[in-house]
């Protein structure tokens, strides 16, 4: 032992400490991370006396009643807008880029690159600048802006991040099982719906999911377009002006919950899959 | 053959639909925005088509600070994020063993909360009387003028945050394809733990960096939230800017002309990593 200690060479030790150090490091980054979040549930529970949620007065449960949380009638109103959209905009959007991830992915065709373009350049866009550009479409063309105008931008930018979330589902597809059910008889359409559709669909759901987030999230291109269509983030920015109210602690923590408890139930039950497929 | 004819053609209906639907929504727009841009008039009198390039030189003139404030803090904030989650990728690309995908979770877990609610949290946490200087302020730490909101710290940190992910992710994807057996092929190179990292791990990880300095970059120059909400008078970014002359001047030209050079100077960049990874890495 003492001698294998001896013959240890000078960089492993700093090969060590270094881990070491980048484990405590990542921990800590994580910690900041959550910062926020653990503030912003421990505050939906503080009972602050004026406007401002700023100390901790005293814990209280009240703004989780329904009666408080929805206490707001215009509040109610944009929930109720932000979920018609976000649905709307997952069903839709993932509709248009399934089929164009199955082109990307299934066939060699002219254009590829140009449509690649096309794909990437909304994604890699500033959203004042996507907002700004359907607003003086919308204006150009003298479109009353309101429901419709606010579905379109939604779907708009939600295009190109469903065809990359199936594409990547798509790419490990192996060719092999369609031809083979195509050997034993099947056309290439029965084929298709009982051999890659089962075995993307995982995918498609992936994108759809993505796409009502990045739809329930957006609020700088929701505000060029909305034309009085009050979606949830438009409400919170408005009712923030002085001090955030506790029901949008509330509701934050709300939404934090089902993402976190359908990541979770979404990890254990990949890694039931993976068990099971290996017994 | 009719069936060859046919399976030519499939590819083309298949991204027919999405394809309309991004160049009526999206290319057109664009498209729209550069011939605003060249109009002059106002909501009342309407706009007329000039083709002059005044609305570019009187709101380069105008907001030229803005502009350049803008595209420091997007250049501080990218080399920021990737110093923060470089260290942090790695370790868990390389060290997280069986835990790596719970680690993952971890950093993207506080994501799921709303954009704009993270930043109005970072606000409250901020606050001149809130929960951190108002506790500095009791203890004596800091003078009881101190302020962090509508500083340059406030918007930048912000930023940080939000923008956190964009970086962390590709660098994680590329960090986490390497096999890690070329570091013991460089160490039986003798090769030294610092040269087998500048000279394997790092390049291997450029795919990574690249798209996600790109992904940071792009929408920290452009955004009108983090300054909107942490920043004060003297931080006005270019998102504000589009967004004032857009909503609340009515002034499309401008807000136009504006949107288009920040997209100028975005296309530029795409140019750039197109032409160093080729367009497929693009959409993965």
């Amino acid at each position: 032992m003492v001698k294998a200690a001896q013959e240890m060479k000078p960089e492993a030790i700093t090969e060590r400490r270094r881990g070491w150090f980048l484990n405590i490091y990542t921990k800590l980054a994580i910690a900041y991370l959550f910062a926020p979040v653990i503030f912003m549930i421990v505050f939906g529970f503080n009972d602050p006396q004026g406007r401002f949620n700023l100390s901790w007065q005293g814990f209280t449960l009240k703004y989780y009643s329904p009666s408080r949380l929805f206490e707001f009638e215009e509040l109610n109103q944009a929930i109720t807008h932000s979920l018609t959209i976000a649905f709307l905009t997952a069903l839709l959007a993932t509709i248009l880029g399934t089929l164009i991830a199955l082109a990307l992915t299934r066939f060699t065709f002219k254009g590829r690159s140009a449509l690649n373009l096309l794909l990437f350049v909304p994604m890699a866009s500033p959203e004042v600048v996507l907002g700004a550009a359907l607003l003086s479409l919308f204006v150009t063309l003298n479109f009353a802006r309101g429901f419709t105008t606010v579905l379109i931008a939604h779907i708009m930018f939600s295009i190109s991040y469903v065809v990359v979330t199936v594409k990547a589902r798509t790419a490990g597809f192996d060719q092999n099982l369609e031809d083979a059910a195509g050997d034993l008889g099947a056309s290439p359409w029965v084929a298709f719906w009982t051999v890659t559709f089962p075995l993307i669909w995982p995918g498609i759901m992936a994108a759809a999911l993505l796409a009502f987030v990045l739809s329930l999230d957006d609020y700088v291109i929701t505000l060029f377009n909305n034309g009085g269509y009050i979606t949830l983030p438009l409400w919170i920015a408005g009712a923030s002006r002085l001090g955030v109210p506790v029901q949008v602690n509330v509701l934050g923590t709300l939404i934090f919950m089902i993402g976190a408890v359908y990541a979770i139930v979404s990890i254990i039950r990949t890694r039931g899959e993976r068990v099971s497929s290996i017994h | 053959m009719a069936g060859e004819g046919r399976r030519k053609l499939t590819p083309y209906l298949l991204t027919l639909p999405g394809v309309g639907f991004l160049v009526v929504f999206f290319a057109i727009p664009m498209a729209t925005v550069f011939s605003v841009s060249f109009q002059e008039g106002s909501l009342s009198q309407g706009f007329t088509f000039t083709g002059h390039w005044q609305n570019y030189t009187d709101t380069l003139a105008r907001y030229d600070t803005q502009l350049i404030r803008s595209l420091m803090v997007g250049l501080i904030v990218t080399i920021m994020t990737l110093v923060i989650s470089y260290p942090m990728m790695y370790w868990i690309a390389f060290r997280g063993g069986r835990r790596k995908n719970i680690y993952l979770l971890l950093i993207l877990l506080p994501f799921f909360t709303p954009f704009l609610i993270r930043t109005l949290m970072w606000k409250t946490i901020f606050a001149d009387e809130g929960i951190l200087l108002g506790f500095l302020k009791d203890v004596g730490l800091v003078s009881d003028s101190y302020q962090v909101l509508a500083t340059m710290t406030a918007v930048i940190s912000g930023m940080v945050y939000n923008f956190l992910p964009f970086m962390a992710l590709p660098l994680y994807v590329s960090l986490e394809k390497m096999d890690p057996r070329l570091l013991d092929a460089a160490a039986d190179l003798y090769s030294s733990k610092r040269q087998a990292f500048l000279k394997v791990t790092l390049p291997l990880s450029y795919p990574g960096l690249f798209a996600g300095s790109l992904l940071t970059f792009i929408p920290a120059v452009g955004d009108p939230i983090n300054p909107e909400l942490l920043g004060g008078v003297n931080t006005t970014m270019i998102g504000q800017v589009v967004q004032r002359e857009m909503l609340t001047n009515n002034a499309y030209p401008r807000g136009s002309a504006i949107s288009f050079m920040l997209m100028a100077v975005i296309l530029i960049g795409v140019f750039l990593y197109a032409r160093v990874l080729g367009t497929e890495e693009m959409t993965g």
